[in-house]
């Protein structure tokens, strides 16, 4: 299943709902496009909820860690919300879970960029 | 990116068919996966001249899963460590590292031309549990 993204604001934070698999040639380049976009309009906000993908690859991980990287390069913020059980163990086997900000409930992730 | 989707496709089925619970079949599918990304991406480069190969078996003991690239040849060693901390936020180089932390073996046959990729899940003997 391709990676569908859904976008919408709550109290100044842009929240995109992820839905399908993050991989080389799917996902990777439509949520590269999504932050970049965000990026580039000044959104400093920005929250990966996650819920919805259960399959991420080495260049999907390589994608979040990309969007991390631009985001802080312009003094913007990406954080992951509501991991997957399979996500959530690739994340840390691989260390990036010490790398990004991860909240499981959206009311808390959301007051965390203030 | 087709025969990447395949040999995904191929792995599950024959993990599925060992009778593997749902973690090693997640584990061994997403291996290949990475294995045949590799062969495309780096091995060959997207050159689609350059074929990609692979194979896959069940010797009853163990499954066998191998993915040739024509490509110019890889080098293991050369690989640098994804978890160390310099190079925790690269955006690449995670691929192999997650086949070796799926696999109970991994081993690079150099071909000429190309590299190959066999990975190995060893199956539970009936009888070695407890």
């Amino acid at each position: 299943m391709a990676l569908t993204i859904a976008s919408r604001e709550v109290d100044g934070v842009i929240i995109l709902d992820l839905n399908g698999r993050i991989t080389l040639g799917e996902g990777s380049v439509q949520l590269r496009d999504a932050i970049r976009g965000l990026i580039s309009k000044g959104q400093k906000n920005i929250l990966l909820n996650l819920a919805e993908v259960n399959y991420i690859d080495s260049s999907g991980l390589g994608e979040l860690v990309s969007a991390f990287t631009t985001a802080k390069n312009q003094q913007a913020e990406v954080k992951l919300l509501k991991l997957s059980k399979k996500v959530h163990d690739l994340l840390q086997l691989t260390k990036l879970y010490t790398v990004f900000d991860i909240k499981d409930d959206e009311a808390a992730a959301i007051a965390s960029f203030k | 990116m087709e025969s990447v989707e395949q040999i995904e496709a191929a792995a599950e089925k024959l993990a599925a068919e060992a009778g593997l619970d749902e973690d090693d079949r997640f584990h061994i599918s997403m291996a290949a996966r990475e294995a045949a990304v590799n062969a495309v991406l780096h091995g060959n480069h997207f050159d689609p001249i350059r074929q990609v190969t692979a194979g896959f078996e069940n010797t009853g003991a163990q499954l066998v899963i191998t993915v040739a690239d024509q490509g110019a040849g890889l080098d293991p060693a050369a690989i640098p460590d994804p978890l160390a901390p310099d190079n925790l936020l690269r955006g690449s180089g995670r691929g192999i590292f997650l086949i070796r932390s799926f696999m109970d073996e991994v081993h690079f046959r150099q071909l000429h031309p190309g590299t190959e990729l066999v990975l190995i899940k060893r199956l539970s003997q009936p009888g070695n549990h407890p």
